[in-house]
């Protein structure tokens, strides 16, 4: 029943709250910060549509209490472009790696870390690291073709 | 799916942590939370309060030291994956971190929690009983050393006494001549195995001097399948010493019917993969002979 | 000018942007001020008497401001609703729970946080009933009733087709082929959940929902009826449907928590959220498919020509399912699918268990896939018995392309094909002969190697007002377009997109028929108080229907705009020519007017005696149905040690008539094809003996990852439909009715030399592992 002060920075902006222990990161990042663009899809940590990049790394944050997050980084979505489109996001509309929207942005941050591990990726290599994010509505391939798009713009984006 | 309240403490030493354990027996630790918080969100576990390991230094690391490949527990299942030690010397921990969950789930969960939740279905438990790994508790009496073989009592249940903490994983450090393969199969990512199987094996002289075998999944906790590895030890690593050793795995397995298939299934699973985590654990070991 | 790119150009996705940087609204992303959160306890029981509810238990837990029961709602009258089936569903039970998970009250707090503990608070008493959950057991005599204000657990019998003509023709068949089959339950899982924001405005007696609907102007009217008593009327009801995080038919019903919800707010005068959590999607929300089929199927001198299906339908304790009225089983008698033959009949019996109500489609035009996974299994079976090449048996026995507009035996007017391109096709792609040449070899090896075909012809775009109604209210669909001055327009239609593409694809049909390039109209869907009325998209029917009505209104506005284009040309109406985008005089192509011209004019300079303004409303109904078609061919290989089936290809060959926007139409096909691989290997909800549920979770229900899913193959041919507009037929779900049984027939070709005649979905590593042990086929290795 303890509630605690906590700040985390999301998408570079520090936030400072009052929280409940219980508190899910999801629930603080979408009910106390009103950053709707991550998304809850189940409650076994199966799905993936609530992932965001915790200290640099994808993680379901429906699974991490928001106090435990005290002092992080956090990046969502909203922070994924910085103001204009990030290759993952480019790919994903070029390669329509994307049609209801719902598990999207998750599968953009858990694409944008293994791009970073990873940069050149094979389409095996994607599906395992795209293998905690599940889409009911693409059937993977363009999804894995926005990945590798991203990929190129990527080293485009380096080499120039 | 909203976890009940509890109290949160985050001590920046044990020797606190354990204090909280003990001063509330209905606590539980919170380390990666990847088995809690969904038990927690399914109110199948109302603990009173949390103590969270976070903050608590140098339980977090993994080097070799004295002969053994030393994991803190609190050490992430996704810097074991991204670990060349791990990736080049140990390839049964190799195998196994690469199955756990998923790959989101494995940059949280950590190998202690894998270990000390003790569910039978975990996959570290039975890779570390095939390594004769050994487990480092911290608690009010201080430090003890437990072998992986003593450690597991039951489903969920472990030798750890009240206030005691899992701080180390301790696994025989890799020589020559030693390989090992973890095989599972599971119906899709992220599920629990069907069955899994852990092989380590030594090689003296072409000859399996050692073996370690030990199953996930098919009994009440994992099982260590002693006759498998006295089928394996002395052998040549043949077919037929391999037929020998899956049949006294199947043999040691104890499943029950459930939705992922019979007992039966399950065992000629046991069977399955005990051949082939022997066969590519001899396959490795010969390559570091 | 731009470029228009209508027809035919994969134009990328104006939903895109929102989207990719987090900005779409979902349902559970609105927020209103003062908002309560409403979560609801449910029945650990799959029949049991209610004894007693504990209210003050969950009023006891800080912030609980409410809580809802059965009584509660009887005193509204509002404890039962109907359904489109003319049966009716309980809201909250009154007294008795037939279903495990089984809405038992509504706890409304200020929190979700506090919801969610009033509900876990609520000490509710039960005393257990017997359970029926197998339907064949629920028909005998004497068994529990689930039912207690009907007669029996029967609840309908269907039929279609000549019973006596088709027995009499399977008698005189050389070869008859048997077999039963049970399509177990599945859930459609979309990533996003259901849910509810019910906002009533006492002063003004307006009701506004925020609702994750794919029918949101049935839903206004729905409620409308239900509520007519409570002194609601329909111009005060505002249904809203945000963005949609997947429908697939799971999000086409009212589901209890939508009516809790509007009741809380009303009771407490403030917005009320329901956000269902995925473990009650699962459990409660409409599941699909639950049909047990005995098929037979006979030929004579190789031809087929007679098919009978007799199927028993588990449709838990109340027909929930979403059909149009007169259609019980839905369109399950296009079960003789792509084969020229003359003798049909097909039956269904629906049945009450105690199981969630449904019967909803997963991804499916009305129980298609059903009717497609009966056929193809059987044409491959008969095929073997008759000892044939199951491709050459059914490229034999197709409708001929000449045979269109074809009359089936049940029925339907097909409206084009040419099922023998699309399978020759889908044979070159994949290199048929080698595969079989292969599979040769590798059974001699004592590998295990299946290839499985599957030829579907799908049955969507319901549908024409003659006999296609839900609620009495006819399935049509509608467009209302208007173009501003500036030449750019803003199009609005009756379906609602639930992440197919629609403010593209039908921009691209616009843009096709007037020559204004998509990014200049703006398609708005989902809110019933500014877009035309419809019947929603499910089906596959958005193509088909409200695409038709775009061009439609599309052709009107061009009418328009020639009369225009006569008065700014100083022309006669019958001397302009129309060129995508503009008007000119015969012979004078250089003096045209725009359409962005006469837009500007239809303001500006309007001739007289025309009204001004340039905008057209189409109510489109449909003349017949369209029937896609295509054909799969699915290669498997099979651990011997596991039973484990792995895809290794899948060639799709889709034939959805014309492609608006081709990028889309492959991204359905590549979706569809995963929601038909899923069912048949990984996806089923069953019940034990006491209607205790297994597949309850995501941890649970096996919905496939990027690593359970091959890499798709597709190829396509095009026949046009010779009924709409724009020839297109519809796509959303072919790939998803078409796909199980090509699994299925590799499978069973996989082990047909051991003996195996048939399997059952899912076609689990485990089942399949027990159809080997007993063929002593298992390896130990």
């Amino acid at each position: 029943m303890s509630s605690h002060q906590i700040s985390v920075t999301i998408n570079g902006e520090e936030h400072t709250r009052e929280v409940e222990a219980r508190l899910l990161l999801v629930h603080f990042i979408r009910e106390e910060l009103d950053l709707t663009g991550t998304h809850i899809g189940c409650d076994t940590t199966s799905c993936g549509a609530c992932t965001v990049l915790l200290n640099g790394v994808p993680a379901k944050s429906c699974t991490v209490f928001a106090v435990a997050a005290d002092g992080a980084e956090v990046t969502t979505v909203e922070g994924l472009g910085n103001g204009g489109l990030h290759p993952v996001q480019q790919g994903f509309t070029e390669k329509h790696g994307l049609q209801c929207g719902f598990c999207t942005p998750g599968m953009m941050m858990t694409s944008k870390a293994l791009l970073e591990e990873n940069p050149d990726p094979s389409e095996e290599e994607i599906r395992w690291g795209i293998s905690g994010n599940l889409c009911r509505c693409t059937g993977y391939v363009n999804i894995v073709r926005a990945v590798q798009r991203a990929s190129e713009l990527m080293k485009e984006n380096s080499d120039g | 799916m909203i976890p009940p309240s509890f109290d949160y403490h985050a001590p920046d030493n044990l020797e606190e942590a354990s204090r909280l354990l003990l001063a509330n027996p209905e606590a539980k630790l919170l380390a990666g939370g990847h088995s809690l918080i969904p038990m927690m969100r399914f109110r199948l576990a109302e603990p009173a309060a949390l103590v969270d390991l976070r903050k608590i230094p140098g339980l977090s690391g993994i080097r070799e030291e004295g002969g053994s490949l030393c994991i803190g527990a609190m050490t992430r299942e996704s810097e074991l994956e991204k670990s060349d030690l791990v990736q080049s010397r140990y390839p049964l921990l190799a195998d196994t971190t690469r199955v756990i969950a998923d790959p989101v789930v494995r940059n949280l969960a950590t190998v202690g929690g894998n270990v000390a939740h003790a569910d039978p279905g975990n996959d570290h438990p039975a890779a570390m009983l095939a390594y004769r790994a050994s487990f480092v508790a911290c608690g009010p009496s201080g430090e003890r050393t437990i072998a992986a073989s003593d450690f597991f009592t039951g489903p969920f249940s472990t030798c750890l006494e009240a206030g005691e903490i899992l701080t180390e994983i301790r696994i025989p450090a890799s020589g020559a001549g030693s390989g090992g393969a973890y095989q599972k199969f599971e119906r899709k990512v992220g599920d629990y195995a069907v069955a899994a199987v852990a092989v380590q094996l030594q090689l003296d002289g072409g000859q399996v001097a050692g073996a370690g075998v030990a199953l996930t999944n098919v009994g009440l906790t994992a099982i260590q399948a002693g006759a498998a590895e006295a089928a394996l030890v002395g052998s040549d690593g043949g077919d037929a010493a391999l037929d020998a050793a899956a049949e006294a795995a199947a043999a040691a397995a104890d499943p029950g019917d459930d939705h992922r298939g019979s007992a039966d299934y399950k065992r000629a699973v046991v069977r399955v993969l005990t051949h082939r985590a022997a066969a590519s654990a001899l396959a490795r070991a010969r390559e570091a002979s | 000018m731009a470029e228009c790119r209508g027809l035919g150009h994969s134009v990328q996705r104006k939903e895109d942007a929102r989207f990719i940087r987090g900005q779409g609204r979902y349902i559970d992303d609105i927020k209103l001020p003062g908002m309560l959160y409403l979560d609801i306890a449910r029945s650990p029981y799959a029949h049991a008497k209610i004894t007693k509810i504990h209210e003050d238990t969950a009023m006891a837990v800080d912030g609980v401001a409410a809580v809802i029961t059965g009584k509660t709602l009887e005193g509204f009258k509002l404890a039962w609703m109907p359904t489109l089936m003319s049966d009716q569903q309980m809201v909250l039970p009154v007294d008795t729970v037939k279903y495990q998970a089984q809405e038992v009250a509504a706890i409304v707090a200020t929190s979700r946080y506090a919801a969610a503990d009033g509900a876990a608070a609520l000490e509710v008493d039960y005393d257990p009933l017997p359970v029926v959950v197998d339907p064949h057991e629920a028909l005998k005599p004497g068994a529990t009733k689930v039912r207690d204000d009907k007669e029996s657990n029967h609840i309908f019998h269907w039929e279609h087709g000549d019973a006596d003509g088709t027995e009499a023709a399977l008698a005189g068949c050389d070869t008859v082929v048997e077999q039963k089959m049970h399509l177990p339950r599945i859930h459609v899982a979309s990533i996003e959940t259901c849910g509810c924001v019910a906002s009533w405005n006492p002063v003004e007696g307006h009701l506004t929902l925020y609702l994750t609907t794919q029918a949101p102007h049935a839903i206004r009217t729905v409620v409308a009826l239900v509520t007519a008593h409570l002194g609601l009327a329909e111009h005060k009801i505002r249904v809203i449907s945000p963005d949609i995080g997947g429908g697939f038919g799971g999000k086409v019903p009212v589901y209890p928590g939508y009516v809790l919800a509007t009741a809380a707010s009303v009771v407490t005068g403030k917005p009320v959220k329901w956000i269902e959590d995925r473990s009650e999607n699962l459990q409660a929300d409409s599941f699909a498919r639950d049909y047990h089929i005995t098929a037979r199927l006979g030929s004579k001198d190789g031809k087929v020509t007679a098919l009978k299906l007799d199927t028993v339908a588990d449709h838990g304790y109340s027909d929930a399912a979403a059909n149009p009225s007169k259609f019980p089983a839905g369109l399950y008698h296009i079960a003789t699918g792509s084969y020229d033959l003359e003798n049909a009949h097909v039956s269904v019996d629906g049945v009450y268990t105690n199981k969630p109500p449904g019967g909803i489609a997963y991804r499916c035009s009305f129980r298609v896939t059903e009717a497609v996974h009966a056929i193809e299994r059987m044409v491959d079976l008969l095929a073997r018995e008759n000892g044939e090449d199951p491709a050459d048996f059914r490229l034999r026995n197709f409708i001929k392309p000449e045979q269109f507009p074809y009359q089936s035996a049940l029925g339907w007017e097909y409206d084009s094909g040419d099922y023998g391109a699309a399978l020759e096709k889908a044979m070159d792609m994949i290199g048929y002969q080698d595969l079989r040449a292969e599979q040769a070899e590798k059974r001699a090896r004592g590998e295990l190697m299946g290839i499985g075909i599957s030829s579907f012809t799908e049955i969507v775009g319901a549908g024409p007002s003659k006999t296609f109604d839900i609620l009495g209210i006819k399935m049509f669909d509608s467009a209302e377009i208007r173009i501003h001055p500036t030449g750019k327009a803003i199009a609005r239609f009756g379906t609602k997109s639930q992440g197919q593409g629609h403010e593209t694809t039908y921009a691209q049909i616009i843009a096709e028929e007037l020559g204004i390039p998509p990014e200049d109209i703006q398609v708005e869907e989902g809110d019933t108080d500014t877009a035309p009325y419809g019947l929603g998209t499910y089906a596959s029917r958005s193509t088909p229907t409200a695409g038709a009505a775009a061009s439609i209104a599309s052709r009107k506005i061009r009418e328009k705009g020639r009369k225009i284009a006569a008065h700014l040309l100083e022309a006669d109406e019958a001397d302009l020519v129309w060129e995508q985008g503009k008007f000119y005089v015969k012979g004078s192509p250089d003096r045209a007017k725009t359409i962005q011209d006469i837009a500007f004019a239809a303001y500006t300079n309007h001739p007289q005696g025309l009204e001004a303004g340039l905008e057209a409303i189409s109510y489109y109904d449909p003349p017949n149905l369209t029937f896609p078609f295509g054909s799969y061919i699915c290669c498997v290989d099979i651990d011997r040690g596991t039973g484990q089936v792995k895809i290794r290809r899948f060639v799709a060959v889709d034939d959805c008539g014309v492609r608006i926007n081709p990028m889309i139409v492959d991204g359905q096909i590549h979706g569809g094809l995963t929601m038909g691989i899923a069912p048949a290997l990984l996806e089923e909800i069953s019940y034990d003996a006491d209607g205790n549920i297994t597949g309850g979770n995501l941890m649970e229900y096996l919905v496939p990852t990027a690593m359970e899913t091959p890499h798709w193959e597709l190829g396509e041919t095009v026949t046009p439909s010779p009924h709409h507009p724009i020839g297109a037929k519809g796509v959303g779900e072919s790939a998803t009715v078409g796909a199980p049984p090509a699994v299925v027939n590799a499978v069973v070709d996989a082990l047909w030399h051991l003996g195996v005649r048939h399997m059952e979905i899912p076609m689990t590593p485990a089942r399949v592992w027990d159809v080997l042990n007993e063929h002593g086929a298992a390896a130990t290795r």
